[in-house]
């Protein structure tokens, strides 16, 4: 439906044909701002905002990320005090969650390993996206023999079963006396990283040699654009929408993947509390005491729930042919 | 290691009365089996994959040692009622010298290949132990015969890459057949142990085919004890049965047995089924809140083992050289409440360096240093001026994270300071920096007793060069204490000045002594005559098929 | 089409040798003397430890043991374990079961996946839809481990429907439940893939085209439609049991499955390289081999695609 008013206020002179068409479908947006044509990235957030999936994935993350940052906020308690006159009491008053087989409340660990839990994962991917995304518009757009190499490696690093070499290589920093909260974090992302770079780089790659064909890059060549320009300025724009989807997905495949790790024992470790340590520990004592498995084992489900989620609306926002 | 002379009268009824609280009570093993049921039912029993392959000489963990045990006999054994060491197969032993022994063998017993036992069968492998280049693991279980230091040669160079020179000799000394059933065994010194020791894995003897033909042997071991070797699947099972032509006085009731190499946790669910016949030692989950005794009510039961857990401090290690700051960890710990929440009050607190139903152990060496004392460890603390965090290692499985992660909550509350439970994936990592000198944390230690003697919880381990003692602890007036007490007159008396040198022990406190390890057996519904050895293994000798 | 398998094979070659090398130098790099602890609680004494040295080469550097080790290998001789085990014989034991293990995780997702994926992406929105959506998203959402765990817990000790652990033997109905555990990740992707690419080809010209030409609705689904949208699902259930394969570790863990992720998983932990290796080999060339069939039969489902 047509506003008068702004067909009537803009002069037909300054507009393109493409604003014209968006203001026809989104008249109140453009009333505000006149000028500038969209581009995908916010089309692709107004389409967003009014999801309902992402909505409630964009709230519960937030809310994780408070949590992260400020756990005193929401609990007085010491995640690390024991005291074994309360063990593996179920919950109450007092704690929420009930305690550990050390006496420890459930509750306030829960809280604390938020953090951990999320600094892995958004490390993991920043990580994994940078570096796959630089090896991976670097292969597409080079080509030839460099193309071919990089590849190769990749698939090396693809090939090897991911379970096996993270344990592999954790086995590798911790002998070697990696210690204390944050070198620990830094070990569990870098195996993370290490294993899942090669399918940032494929995303890449193949973006890159999509874009490449494009016809404005071959202007831009011709032009006599410098090669870096013509990454940064065309290419990479293009090929930043396949690589966000994946990269929040896999932030909470990374969640996931770090507390099968530290169930598996060779993830974190204390100082460093972790959800997948907790669930960990509560398997022995799953018939006494099964809030110690629940809470976490909740808390690691909706997190990683919420991650995926909100790609999977980022995903479908970006995707034209979903429309 | 030398033992004192009045032990060799001791130990019978130590062993006695260790193995009777051993057995457990009655309730379990009343009646007696079916022997067409004995005969004809394959019987399964928990195990561990034996991590090398089945040589006596070799075989230190539990794993091989229990289908070592069945497949061998050795000089001597322990009756599996009364526990006195009885003659197996020798036919007598005797101290002809003050450090010379003659044995003569009985004629009529048979390797399970149907070649005699003999004199040599013994020498020779004794020999072949011994020999340091053949790498067997067991060979400082000859130390003290005469001739070792010929055929054992150390590294020059620790781990580094020289290798160890050739011995000089291949055979020692001090052993000699006399004739095809007879060999004398000479000492260094006088040794008296010696005679219960043959009891044990290292002073097996080997069939010929051992020596002619040593991949036969390993592909099909062949013994001389009551079971005889079928076949195994690797990391999976290995089946035994019983030895027809066994002339040996604990001639096995059963005929088929397989043990599985299983997990403690698919063994619990598995005996709880019935589908497992035999498992010695229950796992964590089953510990918790007591379940076992719901799950398994009438075949389950704890046996008194001769075992204790401690934890040690590098004392080589300058950060731990303060008796202040070890006694004030020690009086920091409430280990009864450990011992409730971690293990439903199943273990006892230790009050000393040795462990209930010893023979002539009284508890109370340790004295106030093993008590808790919060007030006074925290002043203790203090002034030992440590600074900065305590950390703890030990390796995570086999259910130490939790009860080093509680001693170390206990520390934090009481001292104040920071503790940090620090596990390894692997226990070989602390092995490691324990044999290397180079360990700088507090570690998980303990001691399983070779024999029924406080004495072996005592020489081995802080004597000043025992063959234990891995934190370097030396103390010239404990180690004349000790002295003292191996070579008392009598019993009473060495048992008081054994008594004397753990309080003194404990004055320095090299290890901090916790509490000690009894283990929860389980069976099926269809064994009887169930009976645990003092090696926590089901007396296979004596266990039916109801 | 030739050159193309050629040229493929070709190129399988150093990528297996990268990643079998990778692997080897991880492993041989883990800080720390693999026979330290192999003597209880008293230190090896030093005859021991030179002769296991000498035995397992390892004081050459670890170029000249990786070639050494392939060198046995090419020969079929996969070596010894350091407890005398031999190591092709204790393969040759579990990989059929970690096989197993897969097959019944592949057939699984396979079945579940497409039927809820066809349904769903017939129907369109609604209340099947939604619920297909939803329990994915779960699916997905959910560690295998946490999935595993309760599962057993559930179904295991509280009701006590099957057993907790499954028998040496793993015949293949034991692994049903473990194989469902296992698949339950793949089979949420499995499901959407399906969907999507069902909803997409839906709208197609030549679908609109038989559907106006009167063409009964059944044939237009099994002949037409299904052909082409189960293309990408088939790449994605062939890398699955390459990929399953390597990753059961997990599940084999939880529910007592004597496979290979077990025996590398320890492998790892006593630093014994030849296991590890042995078995990372395996996985490697199956998992390279399979990504070969898939894209040849690629070629083969839709005519479209050619390889020169």
């Amino acid at each position: 439906m047509t506003d008068p008013t702004a067909a009537a206020a803009g002069s037909t002179a300054t507009r393109d044909s493409e604003s014209y068409v968006i203001a026809a479908e989104h008249v109140e947006d453009v009333v505000a701002k006149p000028g500038k044509p969209r581009s995908l990235a916010s089309d692709a957030w107004h389409d967003l905002r009014r999801r309902p999936l992402f909505a409630v994935a964009g709230s519960v993350i937030l809310l994780l990320v408070i949590v992260a940052l400020f756990p005193g906020l929401f609990t007085d308690a010491d995640p690390d005090l024991k005291n074994l006159a309360h063990t593996r009491e179920p919950p109450s008053g007092d704690a929420w969650f009930g305690y550990d087989l050390q006496g420890r409340d459930v509750y306030a660990r829960v809280v604390y390993g938020t953090r951990w839990s999320l600094l892995v994962g958004l490390g993991a991917a920043v990580v994994t996206v940078l570096l796959g995304s630089v090896l991976g518009i670097f292969a597409g757009f080079a080509g030839g023999w460099v193309d071919g190499l990089l590849s190769r490696i990749g698939e090396i690093f693809f090939g090897l079963p991911f379970v096996l070499g993270a344990i592999v290589i954790l086995t590798l920093f911790r002998n070697a006396g990696v210690s204390g909260a944050l070198p620990i974090v830094g070990a569990v992302v870098a195996s993370l990283a290490v294993l899942s770079w090669p399918v940032a780089m494929r995303i890449m790659r193949s973006a890159a040699i999509a874009a490449k064909q494009q016809d404005y890059v071959k202007a831009a060549r011709a032009l006599g654009a410098r090669p870096a320009r013509i990454v940064f300025r065309h290419l990479l724009p293009n090929c930043l929408a396949p690589v966000l989807v994946y990269a929040t997905i896999a932030l909470g495949a990374f969640i996931g993947a770090e507390a099968t790790l530290s169930f598996l024992g060779i993830g974190l470790r204390d100082p460093a509390v972790s959800w997948g340590v907790m669930i960990a520990d509560s398997r022995n004592f799953v018939r006494v005491a099964p809030h110690m498995l629940l809470f976490p084992a909740g808390f690691l489900t909706v997190t990683v729930l919420a991650f995926v989620m909100l790609g999977d609306a980022v995903r479908e926002a970006l995707d034209p042919k979903m429309r | 290691m030398r033992g004192p002379r009045w032990t060799a009268a001791v130990i019978p009824l130590s062993i006695a009365l260790a193995v009777a609280g051993c057995g457990g009570g009655d309730g379990n093993k009343s009646g007696g089996g079916d022997p067409q049921k004995n005969d004809n039912t394959e019987i399964t029993v928990f195990g561990t994959e034996p991590e090398r392959p089945l040589v006596p000489g070799d075989t230190n963990e539990s794993g091989g040692s229990k289908i070592i045990d069945a497949l061998f006999t050795g000089l001597m054994d322990f009756d599996p009622v009364s526990g006195e060491p009885r003659l197996a197969n020798a036919e007598s032993f005797e101290l002809t010298k003050p450090n010379e022994y003659t044995i003569k063998l009985h004629k009529d017993w048979k390797f399970h290949d149907g070649t005699p036992v003999l004199a040599k069968n013994y020498v020779d492998a004794w020999n072949y132990t011994a020999y340091s280049p053949n790498g067997q693991q067991q060979s400082s279980f000859f130390a003290q015969v005469a001739g070792y230091d010929q055929v054992s040669t150390a590294d020059p160079d620790g781990d580094g890459p020289k290798k160890p020179p050739t011995p000089p000799e291949k055979t020692m000394s001090g052993l000699k057949v006399i004739d095809d059933y007879t060999f004398t065994v000479t000492f260094t010194k006088p040794h008296a142990i010696f005679k219960t020791k043959t009891g044990y894995t290292a002073y097996m003897p080997m069939p010929d085919v051992f020596f002619t033909d040593k991949e036969k042997f390993l592909d099909h071991p062949v013994g001389n004890g009551g079971f005889e070797y079928v076949d195994r699947v690797p990391d999976q099972e290995l089946r035994i049965q019983r030895y027809k032509d066994y002339q040996g006085s604990d001639k096995p009731k059963i005929n088929h047995v397989k043990f599985r190499f299983m997990d403690s946790d698919a063994a619990y669910v598995d005996i709880k089924g019935n589908q497992l016949d035999f498992l010695d030692t229950l796992p964590p989950q089953a510990i918790a809140g007591n379940v076992w005794q719901q799950d398994l009510p009438g075949r389950a039961d704890i046996a008194d083992v001769l075992a204790n857990q401690t934890v040690s401090f590098p004392l080589y290690d300058k950060k731990y050289q303060s008796k202040d700051f070890r006694h004030a960890v020690s009086m920091a710990i409430n280990r009864q409440e450990v011992i409730d929440a971690i293990y439903e009050g199943t273990r006892k607190p230790a009050t000393g360096y040795g462990v209930p139903k010893l023979p002539g152990w009284e508890e109370g060496a340790c004295g106030k240093w093993c008590e808790y004392n919060p007030e006074e460890a925290k002043k203790l603390f203090d002034q030992s001026g440590w600074k900065g965090g305590i950390e703890i290692t030990s390796n995570a499985d086999g259910g130490h994270k939790e009860w080093v992660e509680a001693v170390c909550g206990q520390i934090e509350n009481t001292l104040g300071v920071d503790c940090t439970f620090v596990p390894v994936q692997e226990f070989g990592e602390i092995r490691e920096a324990i044999n290397a000198h180079t360990m700088d944390q507090i570690y998980r230690s303990g001691w399983l007793a070779d024999y029924a003697l406080v004495e072996n919880f005592l020489n081995p381990i802080y004597r000043t060069g025992g063959s234990s003692n891995d934190n370097g602890y030396t103390n010239p007036e404990v180690d004349a204490k000790l002295e003292a007490a191996d070579s008392a007159p009598t019993e009473e008396e060495a048992f008081a000045l054994y008594h004397e040198a753990e309080e003194m022990i404990a004055e320095d406190m090299p290890a901090v002594p916790l509490w000690n390890n009894p283990s929860i057996y389980a069976w099926s519904d269809r064994l009887t005559n169930v009976r645990m050895t003092p090696k926590r293994e089901l007396d296979l000798s004596s266990v039916e098929v109801k | 089409m030739g050159r193309y398998v050629l040229r493929r094979l070709l190129q399988l070659i150093p990528v297996f040798i990268g990643c079998t090398f990778l692997i080897y130098v991880l492993v041989w790099s883990i800080p720390g003397n693999p026979f330290a602890g192999m003597c209880g609680e008293r230190p090896c004494p030093d005859s021991f430890i030179a002769m296991m040295t000498d035995k397992y080469n390892l004081d050459d550097n670890v170029v000249v043991q990786y070639f050494k080790y392939m060198g046995n290998l090419l020969t079929g001789d996969f070596g010894e374990t350091f407890s005398g085990l031999d190591v092709g014989e204790l393969i040759s034991l579990r990989y059929p079961v970690s096989v197993r293990l897969a097959l019944v995780a592949v057939a699984i997702e396979a079945v579940i996946g497409l039927v809820a994926g066809i349904l769903t992406g017939l129907r369109g929105r609604g209340f099947l839809d939604n619920l297909v959506l939803v329990s994915t998203l779960f699916l997905i959402a959910i560690p295998t481990f946490v999935t595993g765990f309760v599962i057993q817990i559930l179904l295991g000790f509280q009701w006590e429907i099957m057993t907790p652990t499954v028998s040496s033997e793993a015949n293949w109905s034991e692994l049903i439940i473990p194989g469902f555990v296992l698949g339950s990740l793949s089979m949420a992707y499995v499901s959407r893939l399906t969907r999507t690419s069902i909803a997409e080809n839906k709208r197609s010209d030549y679908i609109r085209t038989a559907l106006a030409k009167g063409q009964p609705q059944r044939r237009i689904v099994w002949v037409h439609l299904l052909r082409n949208s189960v293309i990408p699902v088939l790449t994605f259930l062939g890398t699955d049991i390459g990929t399953l394969m390597g990753g059961a570790i997990v599940t084999e863990g939880i529910f007592g499955i004597n496979g290979v992720g077990r025996l590398v998983y320890d492998g790892i932990l006593s630093k014994e390289g030849v296991i590890v290796t042995g078995v990372v080999v395996l996985l490697v060339l199956v998992f390279l081999v399979i990504n070969l069939i898939i894209d040849l039969l690629y070629a083969v489902l839709d005519p479209r695609i050619r390889y020169d």
